[in-house]
């Protein structure tokens, strides 16, 4: 899964997808991931990031960024190419 | 001359199709010739036009909703007050003035910042379903009104009122119904939306005629300034209106604005019938969205408000020109995604 | 150390939604009730657990009874066990002076047990049997007569009762300009059927009538409308004292004032809306003050009120069970503390704070109970930090009718503790065990 090019990603988590004009606010986490994704990082690179970075058993981290990859793609900020 | 700097902080941004005050207000200050006024504005949405008018707006912070409660916005308008020493705040919309009313006093002791709002007893007064002891109480004409809660007292309001019958909600909507039929079906559908009870209305035919007025408080009215719509668009609003010369109107609004010792400023609903008789309708809490016409014509009302709101003791206006018009039209602002994402993410600008 | 983990959430922005200050009080994590940490509470305790907070009781109960006594010379409270009757809480409200009002003979023994000497009791209501009433009588406790047919039984029960009299009042059922009128209970004023009422009762020798009553609704946002019917029980009262020279004895206005919890469909906060105790006080000591009794013969007067008192001293504590994401896309969260226990959930936005620290984000969630059961819903909508399972939350304002109306459903009722006034806790309901349940239980032979 990769982010649509174009996407900007601010810092302080703002997204703006200017093919659809929608905006989007996310939090510290988010931003990590979608930062990883932007760098084309697989899901279990991900996901060992995530574990890394925070305090986080694997159960957790698993199914929130599963649930977090479902809602990008939901809002058509990813493509699976 | 010098003038003094101060800031105001002013609610009601959204210069939509159906506006807010807020603009409007800012406009009569702005353009006070012994003030310098910085303006706060305060918006409840992202996309309120008066965010990003940067030359009648100043800074701007996020409010949350009226719903949250005033324990939620006076902690925020704590913050505000942090980040800047706000003189007077001049609140807007009708949903949020029960939340300022109430925590008035504490924004003056605790935050320093002024308002020149009504006290809860008055404010509860002028509410559409006491309309009639209001008017009995403060000398005015108001249309017979009923509050019913159950359909059958239609019925028995026939003998008096007859059709049309106006049916209402508590808060809000408003029917005209030709046949008890048409009555109790806009009953249902009002109690469904707002429920009980229901405001059964005598309906007067006539031309509708407004005034925006501001009082001290201590009974004296501090300016009127009376105006009919000439177009108005189909949500209902003036598109544009103009000034009037009408004594007895002007008269009948002082003697309401003295009577309840209104302080601040309000709009005053009237119908003027065949016979020049005046009925009020409605007393809108606070400045309408046309209150800029007001300045046009002679009596910049907000800034009054604003000395008062500080202590200082205005005179009454005693004249303004009739024949002034004003004219709403719409504008595009161009603004860059990124002050969007400023105020959504940040609450601020 | 590793920064804190909060799941990653995404929100689209809507122009014209609400913004992330939309309900920050909501926000304020609960972690101590009167200096206990709700931690440490629920380790102990267990979850989901009520707890009440006397100190908030006994500052309630006080401000209630200043705000009346301050303004008019006779005044008694009577603790509304059908609120909250948990031993403890009773006994609470009898050291602070109330006397107890019931509304069924298993309440009325609840307050014997209590200790509550029979002639402090009311006994409200339209439910009492005949063995009740005998009681009652006995005890000398203030009956107060719901419905003619319960006055005949009356009557009746005093005729084989030798040199006994019943101390007796009406309520009265009235309109105060408040919809939905509560007609179903008592004597209607306007029709005269109160006034036909007391004229039977005093033709009776063995009933001795000694005062009004009146409950004219529950959340009254109105104190005005206490005025009014402050008013119509005074011009009762008067007409009485002019046709038979007698006076009366008290007038009881009932209950039925707010608390700060929010309705659900309420626009404002509760909190923002209410009267206050004085709001009350004022428009119906005023009104008793200028109806024209004479200083010497100012009625006693009784307030019944429950909500008001008991509702901010009560407090749920509960735990994330889990967190999915709906069809829809939202968010929902399931809690332990279901409707099963929180019946005032029904009526209610009821505030829910997290029990700890988090992170200025926040996502609207749909807040489930823990019920296999459709109706288990706490709040539709609910703008809440990010929680995850194990996460704590503290449920506030739900002293009132919660530990009454609770429901043995699905599961089994929790612990109840109370925090006294030095900190202390005390367990005052045990959490029921499977045998609470079955011990009542008979299967027949057959079936074994």
């Amino acid at each position: 899964m990769k982010v649509r090019k174009n996407i900007a990603i601010s810092e302080n988590g703002f997204i703006f997808n200017p093919l659809t004009g929608d905006s989007f606010s996310v939090n510290e986490t988010g931003v990590f991931i979608l930062q990883k994704l932007k760098e084309e990082e697989s899901e279990a690179t991900i996901l060992q990031n995530l574990m890394d970075e925070y305090e986080l058993d694997a159960h957790t981290a698993e199914k929130d960024l599963n649930d977090f990859l479902s809602m990008l793609q939901n809002y058509q900020l990813t493509t699976n190419e | 001359m010098n003038k003094r700097k101060i800031t105001v902080a002013a609610t009601g941004l959204n210069n939509i199709d159906s506006p807010g005050p807020g603009i409007p207000v800012i406009r009569g200050l702005k353009e006070s010739e012994t003030l310098d006024i910085r303006i706060v504005g305060l918006s409840y949405e992202t996309l309120e036009p008066g965010i990003y008018m940067h030359d009648l707006v100043d800074k701007v912070y996020q409010l949350p909703l009226p719903t949250a409660g005033s324990a939620v916005l006076k902690e925020r308008l704590r913050y505000i007050a942090s980040q800047e020493k706000i003189d007077v705040l001049i609140p807007n919309f009708d949903a949020e003035l029960h939340n300022f009313i109430k925590i008035q006093d504490d924004l003056k002791n605790e935050l320093n910042i002024a308002t020149f709002l009504p006290s809860q007893a008055i404010f509860d007064e002028r509410q559409k379903s006491e309309l009639g002891k209001f008017g009995e109480k403060y000398g005015v004409k108001v249309p017979e009104s009923h509050m019913i809660n159950q359909v059958t007292e239609i019925r028995k309001l026939e003998e008096s009122l007859h059709y049309p019958m106006v049916i209402k909600g508590r808060y809000y909507d408003a029917y005209i119904a030709l046949t008890y039929e048409q009555a109790s079906n806009y009953f249902y559908k009002i109690i469904a939306k707002w429920g009980y009870p229901v405001i059964v209305q005598e309906f007067v035919t006539g031309t509708e005629v407004n005034v925006t007025a501001i009082g001290d408080g201590k009974g004296t009215c501090i300016g009127a300034v009376a105006m009919r719509k000439l177009y108005i668009t189909d949500k209902g609003k003036a598109w544009s209106g103009i000034s009037l010369e009408d004594d007895e109107l002007l008269d009948i609004s002082k003697r309401v604005i003295e009577n309840s010792k209104w302080r601040g400023g309000c709009e005053l609903e009237f119908i003027k019938t065949k016979d020049d008789e005046y009925y009020l309708l409605e007393m809108n809490p606070r400045f309408p969205a046309w209150v800029y016409l007001a300045n046009g014509c002679g009596q910049n009302h907000p800034e009054a408000l604003v000395k008062m709101a500080l202590g200082e003791e205005v005179k009454p206006f005693t004249n303004y020109q009739s024949g002034k018009m004003f004219i709403r039209y719409s504008y595009d602002l161009i603004v860059d995604i990124s002050e969007f994402q400023q105020i959504s993410t940040m609450g601020e600008r | 150390m590793k920064p804190n983990y909060e799941s990653p959430i995404i929100k689209k922005l809507n122009a014209g939604m609400m913004n992330k200050f939309g309900s920050r009080t909501e926000y304020i994590p609960v972690k101590y009730i009167d200096n206990v940490a709700v931690a440490d509470l629920m380790d102990q305790y267990g979850s989901p657990l009520f707890v009440i907070s006397e100190k908030t009781i006994r500052q309630n109960y006080q401000k209630a009874v200043k705000a009346f006594k301050m303004r008019y010379p006779k005044v008694q409270f009577a603790w509304s066990y059908k609120t909250n009757y948990l031993d403890a809480v009773c006994q609470v409200f009898h050291q602070e002076g109330s006397w107890a009002e019931v509304v069924s003979g298993f309440e009325y023994q609840k307050a014997l047990r209590n200790g509550v000497p029979g002639n402090l009791i009311i006994f409200n209501g339209p439910d009492k049997s005949k063995e009740d009433l005998i009681l009652a009588i006995k005890n000398r406790s203030l009956i107060h007569i719901d419905h003619f047919d319960e006055l005949y039984m009356l009557i009746d029960i005093l005729e084989d009762m030798e040199e006994t009299k019943a101390r007796v009042a009406i309520r009265v059922n009235m309109d105060t300009g408040i919809y939905p009128q509560w007609d179903r209970f008592g004597f209607n004023y306007e029709n005269g059927q109160a006034w036909n009422a007391i004229m039977r009762i005093i033709a009776q020798e063995k009933l001795q009538f000694e005062g009004l009553h009146c409950h004219i609704g529950t959340y009254m946002l109105t104190a005005n409308a206490y005025a009014v019917a402050a008013q119509k029980m005074c011009e009762l009262a008067l007409s009485y004292s002019n046709t038979t020279g007698e006076n009366i004895k008290y007038i009881d206005m009932g209950g039925g004032f707010c608390s700060v919890n929010t309705l659900k469909g309420s626009y404002l906060q509760g909190a923002d809306i209410i009267p206050t105790f004085d709001d009350y006080a004022e428009a119906i000591t005023s009104t008793i003050l200028q109806s024209g009794f004479r200083p010497d013969t100012l009625p006693l007067l009784i307030l019944e009120t429950g909500r008001a008192l008991i509702d901010e001293a009560g407090y749920l504590l509960g735990t994330v069970l889990a967190t999915k994401r709906l069809a829809d896309g939202r968010r929902a969260t399931i809690v332990d503390t279901g409707v099963n226990i929180m019946f005032t959930s029904f009526w209610y936005n009821h505030r829910v704070s997290p029990a700890q620290d988090f992170s200025q984000h926040a996502e609207d969630t749909v807040l489930y109970g823990p019920l296999c059961m459709n109706i288990d819903s706490l709040r539709e909508s609910i703008t809440l930090p990010i929680l995850k399972k194990g996460d704590r939350i503290v449920i506030q304002d739900v002293g009132a009718y919660n530990m009454t109306q609770w429901m043995q459903f699905i599961t089994l009722r929790p612990n109840v503790v109370m925090i006294d006034t030095t900190g202390k806790v005390h367990l005052i309901r045990k959490q029921e065990t499977i045998d609470s349940i079955v011990n009542y239980e008979i299967v027949p032979e057959h079936l074994k």
